[in-house]
């Protein structure tokens, strides 16, 4: 195949909006580009207003992310006034947090990710029938299973939050309504309900077995529920090799509670763990439609390029830790946990970061279920907050699909300061101003690019495996 | 009947919304009314070229469109060109994406209140210069002119919310396809009148608070938040208390204000979204078809007859005291 140019889009069954530019020679991708194509201005709308309006309005960042951003927003108020939530409160939120992930989690593997293996391209496979009558969009039988599944599980929202996505139920003391004995035995109702969906679908076995795994040969060994036919399909087309990382992770810590975290903090670099260590953090906006030199975010600001200069190509900023691009989401999370199936793991490609999505959803219904029953329905679930009159704080949470962090700037009563940083920021961002590509521009280098393919399926795997959520990227 | 639904310039939350739908779950809902997707950027299977051709063939006309579905506002920035929202891969704006193919629809549909006004994504000097289809916030005329109407003869149908109760976009679709719906099936501003003609106030679990004006002064307590806490769900178009959210939910179940989010311009409140503002001690925003000076007499009657059990519960995060009523006599 000779040298040729590719832009792919719409790409969909991603959150939100994308574009894709391949260079490709000798059948493969030489080079990509990555452009969110979606401008908004959150960052700049939050400016002058009072400081809890950005409970209101940053979970409408996202749709899909809106109680991570709330989380993160949160905790931001709450560090900038040095205020302690009820730990009761704490508990319920990671509760509410968690629902959102795991259902993002089923929502990516089964509507977004898994559709790809229906495609006709691959009608020559021995899972191909299965994959189709699983997985075909909209009208295979596991995307039924899958939503009603969600929905229900939902319900828990429903009782704590009022409604998903967008609550105002997570404040920087706590949560607004208290859980009282019959909303504790019906959340457990409702997790174990969720717990059958697992077992009987995904997983086809306890997710303790599944989350007991800690190699990638017993990893491929698991042959049962839409899990095992994920792997099948992954050891025949060797989705390991397939958009490989660089094996620099990052996590915040989800679900901190009580000091701690449910899955802990962290960097993971040189195949080690490191403590998770902000100061070297900037954003750089070489190749941005933004204007500015790079800068961490407790300084940034966001002045949008309304030329569009051609040097750039992106309305998402190059977040870079040491001057290195960091691959944040449930891989990077687990790896840094240290679960052993996803230390075995780290590095992958598009293997790696699906199956440890599927281990996070297994190891989360745990986690749901001790937050639940720890709830004590008599205790209290709100500390209110003084109002804020100064202060700066950091807001960091692990959405879905990685880290994410909010950096708040209270002036007399006034947010003065407000700069988001996103998973798929770190995940889908441009190159800097070294040339150094983002963490899918890099991933996408080598992908094979078969004869007349115009939206080359390979691509399509890479770019669904990081579960990208465009809206969060460029709020 | 046919759907292209199309993410503009918003959070995809009413899609993600949509998806709790239940009873049936939503594409067993839709695929049994005879309502097929042409595309959907979070479900189809179409990416890329595939899905460029296709949108290139409703363009053309080749392919009727029946129901067009916009999810977002529409960017018309910057300096008018729309550049910061373009459609991926197809090298044009949502904004000339949105003016070729409106007139080609049998219905046009604004899900959500990005859609319908600018929401959420017009807040805050509005960066990105958004609208929504035919309303700039409560005025009319946005992207398409005031007097717009899609073949069929109807306006943009605004099913405003943020996001929207999947019930309010799903039963929209079913009455479009059933050819049930209406220019009388529509509140002034467009929004089906199936939930615009209630109040988030209906139903709400605080009613007996509000009654009295036993009110809540802290986002955690039980009593009513229309005093202090920014509560507007007397004046809020929305059956959110009468059909629940997920289950068994809604903003003030949950214990947290209504703030309208189904109105124009309910981005802009102009104080703290969770805040009251007052003059003299006294809320504005009082419920707008009552006279002011018989709303202001009624509650100093209803505080001075507020019963202990509901001034205490008023301002506890759950009962303290409970109601009492009368033995029957053994």
């Amino acid at each position: 195949m000779s040298d040729t140019r590719l832009i792919v889009g719409p790409f969909n069954r991603v959150e939100g909006d994308l574009e894709v530019h391949l260079d490709i020679a000798g059948g493969s991708v030489r080079a990509a580009r990555v452009n969110a194509p979606l401008y908004r201005g959150f960052e700049r709308m939050l400016l002058g207003r009072p400081p809890s309006d950005a409970l209101t309005l940053t979970p409408r960042i996202c749709g899909i992310c809106s109680i991570s951003q709330s989380a993160a927003a949160a905790r931001a108020l709450a560090a900038a006034g040095g205020h302690t939530p009820a730990p009761q409160g704490e508990t319920v939120a990671a509760l509410i947090h968690a629902i959102e992930n795991v259902s993002d989690h089923l929502t990516h593997f089964t509507l977004f990710f898994m559709p790809d293996f229906a495609r006709p391209c691959y009608a020559a496979r021995p899972w191909h029938a299965q994959a189709a009558a699983r997985f075909t969009a909209i009208e295979g039988s596991a995307a039924r299973q899958a939503v009603e599944a969600r929905a229900a599980l939902m319900h828990i929202l429903g009782l704590l939050a009022g409604k998903w996505p967008h609550t105002l139920a997570i404040q920087p003391g706590g949560v607004t309504r208290a859980p009282g004995p019959r909303d504790k035995v019906r959340i457990a109702a409702s997790l174990t309900a969720f717990r059958r969906y697992l077992e009987t679908v995904v997983f086809g076995a306890p997710p303790e077995e599944f989350a007991a795994l800690s190699t990638r040969a017993a990893l491929m060994g698991w042959d049962t529920g839409d899990a095992g036919l994920f792997l099948r399909i992954a050891a025949d087309l060797d989705l390991d090799a397939l958009g490989r990382g660089s094996g620099r992770y990052l996590s915040f810590g989800a679900y901190p509670a009580g000091g701690g975290h449910g899955f802990a903090p962290g960097i993971w670099q040189g195949g080690a763990a490191h403590p998770l260590d902000l100061s070297g953090l900037v954003e750089d906006n070489a190749h941005s439609w933004m204007l500015g030199a790079p800068a961490h975010p407790e300084t940034g600001q966001t002045i949008p390029d309304e030329d569009m200069r051609d040097a750039a190509y992106s309305w998402c900023k190059a977040p870079r830790l040491g001057g290195l691009t960091h691959e944040t989401g449930a891989l990077a999370r687990q790896v840094i946990d240290g679960h052993p199936l996803a230390r075995d793991l780290a590095g992958g490609g598009v293997l790696a970061r699906v199956a440890a999505r599927l281990l996070e959803l297994a190891r989360t219904q745990m986690l749901m279920e001790r937050l639940a029953h720890g709830i004590d329905p008599a205790a209290r679930f709100m500390v209110p907050a003084p109002d804020l009159r100064e202060g700066t704080g950091a807001g960091l949470v692990e959405a879905a699909r990685g880290a994410l962090g909010h950096w708040l700037r209270v002036e007399k009563g006034r947010i003065a300061g407000y700069q988001i940083v996103a998973p798929t920021t770190w995940n889908f961002s441009p190159r800097d101003g070294t040339g150094q590509p983002g963490p899918l521009e890099a991933a996408l280098v080598g992908a094979p690019v078969g004869p007349g393919e115009t939206t080359p399926v390979a691509v399509q795997h890479i770019v669904r495996s990081f579960d990208p959520c465009m809206v969060c990227t460029v709020h | 009947m046919n759907i292209l639904w199309l993410q503009a310039s918003g959070c995809g939350g009413c899609t993600m919304s949509l998806l709790c739908a239940e009873h049936p779950d939503i594409l067993s809902l839709l695929a049994d009314a005879g309502l097929r997707m042409l595309w959907h950027p979070a479900l189809s299977a179409e990416t890329g070229a595939e899905a460029a051709a296709l949108l290139d063939r409703i363009a053309s006309g080749e392919t009727p469109l029946d129901i067009l579905c916009i999810e977002g506002a529409i960017a018309r920035g910057p300096r008018g060109t729309g550049r910061f929202q373009m459609l991926s891969g197809t090298g044009r704006s949502m904004l000339d994406w949105l003016r070729a193919l409106a007139p080609l629809a049998g219905h046009v549909v604004a899900v959500g209140s990005c859609a319908a006004f600018g929401g959420v994504t017009s807040a805050g000097g509005n960066p990105s210069d958004a609208a929504g289809l035919q309303y700039e916030g409560g005025h009319g005329g946005g992207i398409l002119p005031p007097e717009f109407r899609a073949r069929a003869g109807l306006p943009v149908i605004n099913v405003a919310g943020c996001p929207t109760h999947p019930d309010w976009v799903s039963e929209t679709l079913l009455l479009l396809a059933a050819g049930a719906l209406g220019p009388g099936d529509l509140d002034d501003l467009a929004r089906p009148r199936f939930y615009a003609e209630h109040l988030v106030h209906h139903g709400c679990p605080k009613n007996e608070f509000y009654e009295y004006k036993a009110s809540a002064t802290r986002l955690c307590e039980l009593g009513c938040m229309m005093e202090h806490l920014g509560c507007v769900g007397t004046q809020a178009v929305g059956d959110c208390n009468i059909r629940p959210w997920n289950g068994s939910g809604s903003c003030t179940r949950a214990g947290y204000p209504c703030i309208s989010c189904t109105a124009p311009e309910f981005e802009e409140p102009r104080h703290a979204f969770t805040e009251t503002p007052k003059v003299a001690g006294i809320p504005v925003g009082l419920p707008s078809d009552m006279p002011k000076a018989w709303f202001m007499a009624l509650a100093s009657l209803s505080k001075a007859a507020t019963p202990e059990r509901l001034s205490r519960n008023a301002v506890a995060d759950r009962i303290e005291v409970l109601p009492s009523p009368r033995k029957p006599r053994g």
